[in-house]
């Protein structure tokens, strides 16, 4: 869609839904609103209802999490529109344990793609009929797509011989989990080394990363 | 005499079946042979990818698209490719392009033709099956010219592809493109009219173009609910633009629609593999910045600083820009979408791997009830199921 066309349409929501709107932003021909959590149900609503939008397909509900944050989650609606030929992505912020308002009532499709949050990120959702787990084993603990879960996890299966079961154990590594920062030694020292300041021009175009 | 109790009845479908196409486990709730309640269990082919894609690098993960959708794995990487295009600001040179697009078609047959036959298998048909995997294993070897490998490519980088094609590949491909119309027409004289197959299709798992946009639906069952509905036609991506072909549509929303639909949707690919090789322009395959795309062999052989490129390439890689884009293309199922979030490192921060599959099983439940146990295995093999890419 034409950039013009992108900011009438952005201009045409925020105004309809003000009081719920946080923010909006373009970011490479992509529409992002940022919502207030409570009133993402109404805001879902107006956008597949009303004439100018008709986001008739809920794509994916997917989990962000940055630890540093407040509240520590996003959690991002990509919607599109198939009459508009056009997408928008609606983000709201969440904590661990303030739920969000389920997008079950307005699109079935929200169902799955909720659990699938949950699950990874552990953040619930009010009003979700089953609101299980859906991709980890049954009885997972934690939510593995949180950046604080080690990615070899904390239980490792084996089929015990003796017991003609599968048994959980806690991971062994018989090699520690190696994570390396990949800064180069010339990017990766941030201060002014003594001495260094002599020599500013010239170097710059040598002190390659690639 | 004494007042009988009459029961549902619950099974467990898989995750060992045949007919489940993978590891999918269905929980049925049935009354006599109707089924009440379909809960499908997914996760058992759960690996992480999204986790493992968080510690690796934006190249290194262009591998792991490869084991989503395992019957046309190139199609998922264009999609990732894609993606960390535009976060780069960078796009791929023509002749990529066009390879790109030469070699997504070539993964929508190989898709369809995996489709269309465990689904005929499923409802009683093998010799389809049996002709179809021939066809399979000839695409396949397309792959393989092209990128040293069957299946799991790594052919789509971000930035282009990865080799340049082979002297007479295209000649091959082409005349593969001559021949391969009569198999599908041989395939519909055993299908199309056979009234076995009609009876287990026509009028099964039904799903109307409203019911199926709110079910999240895209891609070739999206367009059997009538839908004309298509990535490549509206928000075209990469030479898909200049390409000339039709979405067939469907009117019923059944499952034999569905079939129908494929069948076009091969005969479309055919016509635009055709285009995409007369169209094919001459030029590098791979955008030329040497911070993003490795130096050439020879080259690295003779200047250091094409040496320390590759060699920080393959260590650090590139570092991307902070943002964040969902970028989406018509994979063979529908619509394979990925949400990438980049922080500025050299690994990708966030990665939410959308696929259309997903959406497809959920509906699953709404798409069976009322049917008989029978037309279950119908049902999903309409629905085009793979568990790499929907347990990611």
């Amino acid at each position: 869609m034409m950039e013009q066309a992108l900011q009438d349409f952005c201009d045409h929501v925020t105004a309809a839904m003000s009081d719920h709107v946080l923010s909006s932003r373009e970011e490479k021909g992509e529409l992002i609103l940022t919502v207030n959590r409570d009133s993402i149900v109404r805001v879902l609503n107006f956008l597949r209802d009303d004439s100018g939008c008709r986001f008739k397909v809920l794509i994916d509900i997917c989990g962000v999490d940055f630890p540093d944050r407040d509240p520590r989650f996003e959690v991002v609606y990509q919607l599109l529109s198939p009459t508009q030929n056009q997408r928008l992505m609606v983000k709201v912020n969440a904590n661990a344990d303030t739920p969000v308002p389920s997008a079950t009532g307005i699109f079935s499709a929200a169902g799955w793609f909720e659990r699938e949050v949950w699950d990874m990120f552990g953040i619930s959702f009010s009003d979700h009929p089953d609101l299980r787990r859906i991709l980890t084993d049954y009885g997972f603990e934690g939510h593995p797509l949180r950046k604080d879960f080690p990615l070899t996890g904390y239980v490792e299966v084996r089929y015990d011989d003796e017991q003609k079961r599968v048994v959980y154990e806690p991971v062994k590594l018989t090699q520690e989990f190696r994570s390396f920062d990949f800064l180069s030694p010339w990017e990766g020292v941030q201060e002014l080394l003594p001495g260094d300041e002599k020599a500013e021009n010239g170097e710059d175009a040598e002190a390659g990363e690639s | 005499m004494a007042e009988r109790q009459i029961e549902n009845y619950s099974i467990n479908f898989g995750p060992q079946h045949p007919a489940a196409h993978g590891v999918l486990r269905l929980v049925l709730e049935l009354d006599g042979e109707i089924v009440d309640r379909a809960d499908p269990h997914i996760g058992l082919l759960h690996r992480g990818t999204e986790k493992l894609i968080e510690h690796k690098t934006y190249l290194q993960a262009v591998p792991y698209f490869d084991r989503l959708d395992y019957v046309a794995p190139m199609n998922q990487e264009h999609a990732f490719a894609l993606a960390v295009e535009k976060l780069l600001g960078i796009e791929a040179p023509p002749r990529a392009q066009y390879i790109r697009v030469l070699y997504s078609e070539i993964g929508r047959i190989l898709n369809h033709l995996l489709n269309i036959s465990t689904y005929a298998l499923d409802v009683g048909a093998m010799t389809p099956f049996l002709w179809l995997f021939e066809e399979r294993e000839v695409l396949m070897e397309f792959y393989e010219r092209v990128s040293g490998a069957r299946m799991h490519a790594a052919y789509f980088r971000p930035g282009g592809v990865y080799r340049d094609m082979p002297a007479g590949l295209a000649e091959d491909i082409l005349a593969f493109v001559e021949r391969f119309p009569q198999m599908i027409d041989d395939t519909e004289t055993l299908l199309t009219e056979n009234r076995i197959f009609r009876q287990r299709t026509v009028d099964i798992g039904v799903i109307t173009g409203e019911q199926a946009l709110d079910l999240g639906f895209s891609g070739s069952c999206l367009r059997a609910s009538g839908l004309p509905w298509d990535l490549r036609r509206s928000q075209p991506y990469d030479a898909y633009a200049e390409m000339d072909f039709d979405v067939p549509i469907g009117k019923n929303g059944d499952c034999f629609d569905r079939y129908l639909v494929r069948m076009e949707e091969m005969r479309q690919s055919l016509s635009i593999i055709r285009q995409a090789l007369d169209g094919m322009p001459e030029g590098p395959v791979m955008v030329e910045d040497n911070k993003i795309a490795p130096p050439s062999r020879s080259e690295m052989k003779n200047s250091m600083e094409s040496l320390i490129h590759h060699f920080k390439l393959f260590t650090e890689g590139y570092h991307v820009p902070p943002g964040e884009t969902y970028t989406a293309v018509e994979a063979p199922k529908g619509e394979f979408g990925v949400y990438l979030v980049a922080d500025g490192s050299n690994k990708p921060y966030r990665c939410k791997i959308r696929a259309p599959g997903f959406a497809f099983l959920q509906a699953l439940d709404f798409m069976s009830r009322g049917h008989m146990l029978a037309d279950v295995p119908a049902v999903i093999g309409s629905l085009d199921i793979v568990f790499g890419e929907i347990d990611r």
